[in-house]
């Protein structure tokens, strides 16, 4: 109190006219918002713990709760800003590293908003994909940049793995520990069923998901956790992770209180321990020791599966994205720096890295320019929040997106941003028994279905709108795509006309 | 035929359903007037601990001993739901000493009710199936226990 | 086809005409009702003179119960003797019905002990059926003093029938504890409290000497002025018939778990009889409704050629007097375990790691799971014994005996 208070962020409003005193959000709300006073026959709450996530209000049967930010507020100054003051009172607090989680909520650029996509009239007929076939399914991987015949003159079929896609997204890394097992149980067998991928993050693989292995990419990661030979087996591709865009340089840390039970062994590191991946791999310092990493694994895999290589979107990306092509990976996946990580420090989060689509874009063309696009597919991540996302990504050279916060929000996820907490109301990143049971895969497989076959069908009447039926044909088509407001450099990265030229 | 079944690891003990039951049955509009300040007397029960939790409600037995125990008769069962006649009803609980789930509770004027799968009221759907946010109750064609 | 016969018009008839229709519909079915009444609930009666249920709402079966189950009814009509060479049952006015196949479910009758100048005694009556309610009802009045011989489950549950319409009640019994048959003394104590705060006075380990006009007067020298005399000392199965038609009787007609006494083609079921106790593993009379009307099924289900056993009786008795309930079930052998709780007491009583019976006063939720741990013989290590001995919860069983519980079908 005295000097280290800060007033609360929201305030609970509850409407005593509505409130039952049912005491579903007492039980419901693992931070301890709510209680039920004897004394005055009424729920009460406590706001400080309250972090917004809306369980209570989605729980509430009368519809008697809400959250709202709370209006005492300091003085207004536009270089001062509240949230700003109000972070140096917590470090002046605490003397602690501020830490959040789930992407950058500052209002920097986003550049998909600013990009429109084109659509055929006359003299190229759109195409209506509920009469038409409309193709979305992509594979990953490196292309034959010319046809190959034999000594005998005959055709060469031969092709590097591959990776099918029904349709151009998956879902991106998010281990388990960081998220619950149901999260993962949910994620694995949605992608089974759409015919994407998931991917396990550096947590290791539970035993329990190694049946949905062909739909699974496997990730190794700077803390190699449970990383061994069957299951580097069990996926249909490996992911080496290099960097995360929402904390492009440092490394990752799972505190020990949530290393326990099933989570202690997939990782294979003992209960209670932190784990910490570290910022660099110990090994890569070069695209030689990349390349290195990069055939032991496909050496340990027959070279039957396809190497990922995940980096965080930053300033010379293009550069980085040439030598990872040249290191033998199949793939490239680019992280943006709006990603969602489960916990990194607010300041490398909110200024750390470069948006997605400038990543994007500058390394297509840049790939391009050096004749080795074939090399890789590009994987786009870090925000993608919508079909005409996708759309965007594709047409700016992207093979395929990666989505996670979408998944979480089909998942249940409010983004409170309080992932670090452990508490999760959801029960998605959370370890605790009680919580965890919270996200029922039946209902959180179903609904990323949902999720999924909604985009794949918007992103079918985009196409068609284009004039364009197979997803593949809008690979890096970037004349389907025009800026507004836009300056001319950032149109030149982007690669587009501006709107009306 | 169909029946309410809980699967226990999915329930989250959050009572939804003991107050979406109270609410079926009061034979009002809104919740906040059929529970507003008012003791609950739902006809599906949480039990549990900190850890497990689980509802209970009628199993609309096979052949049910609390229909052969009602020392009024008023327990009669008819396409493979089993009723209550409350007027018929006077509380002796006898039904709760025979049913063994312990599925029976009696209502706030001590007269036993029970669950009829809110095929009485107006839901259309027992309301705590359908009110359950983690379908942990749910209402299916089931054959022997798994 | 077969003609069934049935003795008696109460509960375990009705089990016997339901247990004969759940395998065939064929066959008639003949009733012998003593009572001119269409089936009732007998413990009902207490509840009709409290004004909790009425004549019409204490049928025990809907209308048209005999007609859609082929039975005829003859009303007021006893049967006095069987023939088991003839294969008839001769009634109290010489005719005769014959049966293929018989249950006897005469029930049972008031015990009255032959008290000295009884006879005086203007306005007396019994407290069985509807008719005695019916009686009864009619001698009430606001300053009436009653005086009720027998503090067990009858008298009781009449005192607390007409205690709002007289003007006091005194109840008196032998046994020095008030339901004494299915009550230890501490549950009985609580239980007498109770009666008491609700203006129900007691004469315990006293009994009535001789009876003069409106005086008892007792052994303990006591004398008591009443008004109305209700006689609730106790019952006796009612075993003649079979007795005299050679079959076996001790307390009651002597029955298998099939329903079958040992005379050919002649079933018995109910009050009238000595049946298998799980809760001992003895042959007793379970005087009690849900064995009536299960022996009854039972006996119906064998008569029409189906198979039924009936083999998980145990005695088990929910009550409650002025909004006390109380449960109990089983034998009080063995180790007991206490658990005191604001609203009363839950006892129970474990031998050989199986729960043999209980008693609940005040705390009757969920039951039925004590009942069934009795009646399923639940051997007690596969349980949380700790847990149990708290509270009735289906927590006490393991995650996989819930699932099979709950799971499916049952």
């Amino acid at each position: 109190m005295g000097i280290e208070f800060i007033y609360p962020e929201f305030e609970v409003v509850r409407d005593r006219d509505r409130c039952i005193a049912c005491r579903v959000c007492e039980r419901q709300c693992s931070n301890e918002v709510h209680s039920y006073s004897p004394v005055r026959g009424v729920m009460i709450s406590d706001e400080s713990k309250c972090v917004n996530c809306q369980r209570c209000v989605s729980l509430c049967p009368t519809r008697a709760l809400k959250i709202v930010k709370s209006n005492c507020r300091l003085r207004e100054n536009a270089n001062w800003q509240d949230e700003t003051v109000k972070e140096i009172y917590k470090q002046a607090n605490s003397g602690g590293v501020l830490l959040s989680s789930m992407g950058n909520p500052k209002p920097l650029p986003v550049y998909w908003d600013k990009i429109l996509i084109n659509a055929s009239q006359v003299t190229n007929p759109p195409i209506d994909p509920l009469r038409e076939p409309m193709e979305t399914k992509v594979f990953l991987g490196k292309k034959p940049s010319a046809v190959r015949r034999d000594s005998e003159g005959k055709l060469d079929f031969s092709i590097s793995p591959q990776i099918e896609l029904a349709m151009p997204v998956m879902f991106s890394a998010m281990s388990y520990g960081s998220i619950s097992y149901n999260a993962h149980a949910s994620l694995a067998r949605a992608a089974t069923e759409l015919g994407i991928l998931y991917n396990t993050g550096e947590g290791g693989l539970h035993e329990d998901f190694y049946k949905y292995g062909s739909n699974t990419i496997v990730q190794v990661a700077s803390g190699r956790f449970g990383v061994h030979e069957d299951y580097l087996e069990a996926g249909a591709a490996i992911e080496i992770k290099m960097g995360q865009g929402a904390k492009p340089g440092i490394g990752g840390h799972l505190p020990g209180t949530k290393i326990v039970g099933d989570v202690s062994r997939t990782r294979m590191i003992p209960e209670g321990s932190d784990a910490i991946s570290p910022a660099p791999h110990h090994d890569i310092y070069s695209i030689e020791d990349l390349r290195q990493l990069v055939y032991s694994l496909k050496e340990a895999t027959e070279y039957k599966k396809p190497v990922i290589v995940k980096v965080a979107a930053v300033h010379n990306i293009a550069a980085i994205a040439s030598g990872i092509a040249r290191s033998g990976a199949d793939i490239i996946a680019i992280d943006g720096f709006r990603g969602g990580p489960g916990a990194a420090p607010p300041r490398l989060r909110d200024n750390v890295g470069i948006p997605i689509e400038l990543a994007l874009a500058s390394v297509d063309q840049r790939l391009r320019d050096e004749g080795i696009r074939n090399n890789v597919s590009l994987v786009a991540g870090g925000s993608i929040r919508s079909a005409s996302d996708v759309i965007k990504a594709v047409a700016l050279g992207a093979d395929a997106c990666y989505i996670a916060t979408a998944a979480l929000l089909a998942l249940g996820c409010h983004l409170c941003r309080t992932c670090q907490s452990g508490k999760c109301n959801w029960g998605i990143a959370t370890q605790r028994p009680d919580l965890v049971k919270r996200l029922n895969p039946d209902i959180g497989s179903e609904r990323l279905i949902n999720l999924m076959s909604a985009w794949r069908h918007e992103i079918m009447e985009i196409m068609g709108g284009m004039g364009i039926n197979s997803i593949e044909a809008l690979r890096g088509n970037r004349l389907m795509l025009r800026g507004v407001g836009l300056n001319e450099k950032e149109l030149g990265i982007l690669g587009i006309s501006h709107a009306g030229e | 035929m169909k029946r309410v079944y809980v699967n226990e690891e999915w329930c989250l003990g959050c009572r939804l359903c003991e107050y979406n039951c109270a609410f079926a049955n009061s034979g009002l509009g809104d919740m906040v007037l059929a529970l507003k300040d008012r003791k609950i007397f739902p006809r599906i029960h949480v039990e549990g601990n900190d850890s497990i939790t689980f509802a209970v409600s009628c199993r609309h037995c096979t052949d049910p001993i609390c229909q052969k125990s009602c020392i009024a008769g008023a327990i009669s069962k008819a396409d493979g739901v089993v009723r209550i006649d409350r007027s018929k009803c006077v509380g002796c609980l006898t039904c709760v000493l025979v049913c063994p789930y312990g599925a029976l509770s009696p209502g706030e004027d001590g007269i036993m009710q029970k669950c009829e799968l809110c095929l009485e009221n107006a839901c259309g759907a027992p309301a705590c199936v359908t009110g359950c946010p983690n379908k942990a109750i749910v209402y299916e064609e089931r054959s022997d226990p798994e | 086809m077969k003609h069934y016969v049935i003795i008696g018009n109460g509960t375990a008839a009705v089990g016997c005409i339901e247990g004969i229709r759940s395998v065939s519909a064929d066959g008639g079915i003949t009733v012998i009702s003593a009572e001119n009444h269409p089936v009732y609930s007998r413990p009902l009666i207490s509840y009709y003179l409290e004004g909790k249920t009425d004549l019409e709402k204490m049928r025990y079966r809907g209308e048209g119960f005999y007609e859609i189950n082929g039975c005829r009814v003859i009303y007021g009509r006893k049967a006095v003797s069987v023939n088991t060479s003839g294969r008839t049952v001769i009634l109290d006015d010489g005719s005769s019905v014959p049966y293929d196949s018989l249950c006897v479910a005469a029930g049972s009758r008031p015990f009255v002990p032959p008290f000295p100048g009884l006879e005086t005694v203007g306005k007396k009556f019994g407290f069985m059926t509807m008719d005695d309610a019916l009686e009864l009802e009619k001698a009430l009045s606001e300053d009436a003093r009653v005086l009720i011989v027998g503090a067990g489950l009858i008298g009781l549950k009449c005192a607390e029938g007409i205690c709002g319409r007289v003007g006091s009640i005194t109840v008196c019994d032998l046994a020095d504890r008030v339901l004494s048959s299915i009550l230890d003394a501490d549950c009985a104590a609580i239980v007498q409290d109770h009666l008491e705060k609700n203006g129900i006075s007691f004469l315990l380990g006293d009994s009535v000497d001789k009876f003069c006009e409106s005086k008892a007067y007792m052994k303990s020298g006591k004398q008591i002025d009443f008004d109305v005399l209700v006689l609730a000392v106790g019952v006796r199965a009612n075993t003649e018939l079979v007795k005299e038609a050679g079959g076996k009787v001790n307390r009651g007609i002597i029955i298998n778990c099939r329903a079958e006494t040992d005379l050919e083609d002649i079933y018995a079921a109910g009050d009238c009889t000595e049946g298998y106790d799980a809760s001992t593993g003895t042959n007793r009379v379970l005087a009690i409704l849900p064995n009536a009307y299960m022996q009854g099924y039972t006996a119906g289900v064998n008569m029409a050629g189906g198979c039924s056993v009936h083999d998980r009786a145990i005695p088990m008795n929910s009550i409650g007097f002025f909004g006390l309930h109380m449960m109990t079930a089983g034998s009080y052998e063995g180790e007991m375990t206490e658990e005191k709780i604001p609203a009363g007491i839950k006892r129970l009583f474990i031998k050989d790691g199986i729960l043999k019976g209980f008693i609940l006063v005040g705390a009757c939720e969920r039951a039925g799971i004590y009942t069934s741990l009795i009646r399923d013989r639940t051997p007690l290590d596969t349980i949380d014994l700790e847990l149990t001995k708290k509270v009735a919860t289906n927590l006490i069983f393991s995650q996989e005996s819930r699932r099979k519980k709950f799971g499916g079908i049952v």
